[in-house]
């Protein structure tokens, strides 16, 4: 199969925002759900959280962030190229109903992919605020989109560029100054983001969602290596998720097994093509 | 000429050699083990085969081949003629000559096989199918007039493909829907290179496909689109999505980095083309010291996929002994001389990691056979005390699979068995459901290839005759 890639640009640093004709799936993605590509027939299987989707062109919109050897040959695709793999949706989408009051909580590419989550909540009657999470003012993407759809939109900033300076650990003391009394936090982003603010949400014991980000190879169920523990049971993120309540999750079994293929995805990029192997410091 | 040679000589007691790469070379390719017959040493076996009035073999095929006939015309040297009969019944027979169960289906009730060694039809199949690939014009059945019913099948594997085969011929228009990126299903990504080389998988596909089969790839039933708007367009639908959600131990440490699936293994390794990383994306892991759980052909697979992916030692760690092992005894035979080493009576009972979550190794309990139980196998008994420690960094578990969920989740109305099975009648492999049909893995757990080709032809049987009689009935109808 061939799926037309209509748009690829650098949104931020180092966030590519992936726009991919694949009628099937625009037709029929939910939020909260992932699709899985491959970049060229030698490629693997990359599973990215949905970003938003048009029906009508057929078109879905994915973020990725450029880590190993298979991301860098996403990002250097051009429009009117296409990939050999775009399989989807997949995975549980997200539970939309009204709750109340929901706080989005979007990092690195999940700034994106929060987004058809936010507008569902809205469109089923909740209030929704949004906190975009990043180092600096410049990894921050979207935010004009969320002001435009939301009751509110907040932003902290490791380095105070942008919003509230620190982390996602300020979030109870925010929602406080502000006034917000959540009944739901939906997370999507990097697994560090999802684990920590479950963390600082765990004493409000507000219903927490992370929307989880492990390897992957089908995406159907059959291999297992999406595994976690919940509550004390294995699930497949795949087919039971990828949403989880985040307070139930074994969160140093999820980060372990996420390093599993770390050095055998970096090694390709320390390579300099002289043939001898350059370290960067910045990875180790 | 057959029937002369047979009175002329006596039966031959042993079978012919099929040539083999030696245990020593194989292990560090992943190319084929087994080189198949040369036109000769076809012969030689077929004329080995006494021609039944009533073959007995025929009732152990699923697919029903006409064995003796095909057998005969081998030895005839009318390989052309072979391959007609032998397609005229098996659509994918250089597959099945490769891994059906032969010893426990035809060669089991093979005559000669009374007082001496079975013929050896599963390799005559190999080499018939062989032959005719080699040759420059592939044989294509005629394709009955187009009937106009449209039939989706969800599932490109075994069963999947036998009924697009058995379906296209009739004239119906077949489209397969198939959630990965390439045709064959566990064919493709379960069983490895060595044991049956993707370019056969490929070589039987585009028969298919030439037969007029249309295949949609990367395309999830049950979320891309469910069964209910697949039947708003097609007339009848057959599942056969196999069994695709691995099942794990259920003892501690079983998430640990180093613990896999038989499916993740043999996906990485086979449709993902892991062992030609960095070439190919896909990252597998090389690991000194594999201990495999589990003792049929996929365990011996992950084993010997393991002693060619450079490890030390390769273990397949077996809670029986080895006369219950459900593996081919071609493939244990294999893996022995390959140098797996086999721990029998022996069952893991917790994996154990290292301060960073990576396996360090098993501890185990020693087992003993006690009664038979419900498989009439004899059931492993733990011997108290026996616990000891087995050092591993990386562990397989190979102990079979529930069927696919995803399409039992989101089709209401479709019967669901206790183990997560489609129901089906297994005279016609109807489902509770009006127009569907199900076969294979997905029907009834897991089992073979050819089980679920066999499935296949029976559902596509019974989809034809529903497809025929609506016919019927909508030639009524035009004349009212």
């Amino acid at each position: 199969m061939e799926y037309k890639i209509i748009e690829r640009r650098m949104i931020v640093p180092n966030i590519h925002e992936l726009v991919v004709e694949a009628e099937d799936v625009a037709k029929s993605v939910q939020p909260g759900q992932f699709i899985i590509l491959r970049p060229d027939d030698k490629g693997e299987r990359i599973p990215l959280s949905v970003s938003d989707y048009n029906p009508e062109l057929g078109t879905v919109t994915a973020f990725f962030i450029e880590v190993g050897e298979s991301t860098s040959l996403l990002a250097l695709l051009k429009p009117g190229d296409t990939i050999p793999t775009f399989v989807g949706p997949l995975g549980l989408p997200t539970d939309i109903e009204n709750f109340g009051t929901v706080v989005c909580v979007g990092g690195c590419f999940g700034i994106g992919s929060i987004y058809p989550i936010a507008r569902a909540l809205k469109e089923a009657g909740n209030t929704v605020h949004v906190l975009l999470e990043a180092r600096s003012q410049y990894l921050i993407y979207w935010k004009e989109r969320y002001e435009e759809l939301v009751d509110s939109v907040f932003t902290i900033t490791r380095d105070g560029t942008m919003g509230y300076p620190g982390h996602i650990s300020l979030l109870p003391d925010i929602l406080k100054e502000k006034n917000i009394k959540p009944d739901r936090f939906i997370v999507n982003g990097c697994t560090f983001l999802l684990n920590r603010t479950s963390d600082v949400t765990r004493a409000s014991g507000v219903k927490t969602i992370v929307n989880m980000n492990p390897i992957m190879i089908d995406g159907t169920g059959m291999c297992g290596v999406c595994r976690l523990t919940v509550d004390g049971e294995t699930k497949f993120a795949c087919v039971d998720g990828p949403d989880f309540d985040g307070h139930l999750v074994d969160w140093d079994e999820f980060r372990q097994r996420r390093l599993t293929y770390y050095d055998e995805e970096t090694a390709p990029l320390r390579k300099s093509g002289t043939g001898t192997e350059y370290h960067c410091k910045l990875i180790r | 000429m057959a029937e002369e040679k047979k009175k002329k000589s006596k039966i031959k007691p042993n079978r012919v050699n099929m040539p083999k790469q030696t245990p020593e070379e194989r292990v560090r390719n992943f190319d084929e083990v087994a080189l198949g017959f040369t036109e000769k040493l076809a012969m030689e076996e077929a004329s080995r085969c006494l021609q039944c009035k009533k073959p007995k073999c025929r009732e152990g095929c699923p697919v029903e081949v006409r064995i003796p006939e095909f057998i005969g015309l081998i030895a005839d040297g009318n390989f052309k003629e072979a391959a007609k009969v032998m397609k005229d019944k098996n659509a994918l027979p250089a597959v099945c000559g490769r891994v059906c169960p032969q010893e426990e289906q035809c060669e089991k009730l093979c005559i000669v096989g009374v007082k001496h060694e079975p013929v050896s039809i599963g390799r005559l199949e190999r080499f018939i199918a062989d032959w005719e690939a080699s040759q420059d014009t592939l044989e294509y059945p005629k394709i009955a007039e187009s009937t106009e019913k449209k039939v989706a099948i969800v599932g490109a594997g075994p069963a999947g493909l036998t009924v697009a085969a058995d379906l296209v011929v009739k004239g119906h228009d077949i489209t397969i829907f198939e959630a990965l990126h390439e045709p064959g299903g566990v064919l493709i990504y379960g069983i490895p290179e060595f044991r049956l080389p993707k370019a056969i998988v490929k070589r039987e596909m585009d028969y298919v496909q030439k037969l007029g089969v249309k295949v949609k790839y990367d395309f999830v039933v049950g979320k891309t689109r469910t069964i209910a708007s697949l039947l708003e367009e097609y007339d009848v639908i057959f599942i056969g999505t196999g069994a695709g959600l691995p099942w794990f131990l259920d003892i501690p440490g079983e998430n640990l980095n180093g613990v896999f699936s038989a499916n993740e293994y043999l996906t990485r390794v086979n449709l993902m083309k892991g062992y030609l990383f960095p070439d190919y994306n896909t990252p597998i892991k090389r690991p000194r010291r594999v201990l495999t759980f589990g003792g049929g052909n996929v365990a011996m697979d992950c084993a010997r996929t393991a002693l060619r992916l450079g490890s030390d030692e390769s273990h397949i760690v077996y809670r029986r002994s080895k006369k219950e092992l459900p593996a081919r005894g071609e493939e244990v035979e294999n893996a022995e001389e390959e140098g797996v080493i086999f721990d029998f009576l022996t069952n893991p009972i917790k994996l154990v990691g290292d301060e960073n979550g990576w396996l360090k190794g098993a501890e185990c309990l020693k087992m003993e056979l006690g009664e038979p139980d419900a498989s009439g196998r004899r059931r492993p008994v733990p011997i108290e005390g026996s616990e000891f420690f087995m050092e591993a960094d990386a562990a397989v578990c190979a102990i079979g699979n529930s069927p696919n969920p995803l399409i039992p989740r989101t089709t209401p109305g479709l019967k669901i068995g206790r183990k997560g099975n489609i129901e089906i009648e297994p005279e016609t492999g109807k489902t509770s459901m009006e127009r569907i049909w199900a076969g294979g893995d997905v029907a009834t757990g897991t089992a073979t290839v050819i089980m679920a080709m066999g499935a296949g032809r029976v559902a596509a049987r019974s989809m034809h005759e529903y497809l025929s009689g609506g016919e019927q009935e909508n030639d009524i109808y035009v004349k009212q």
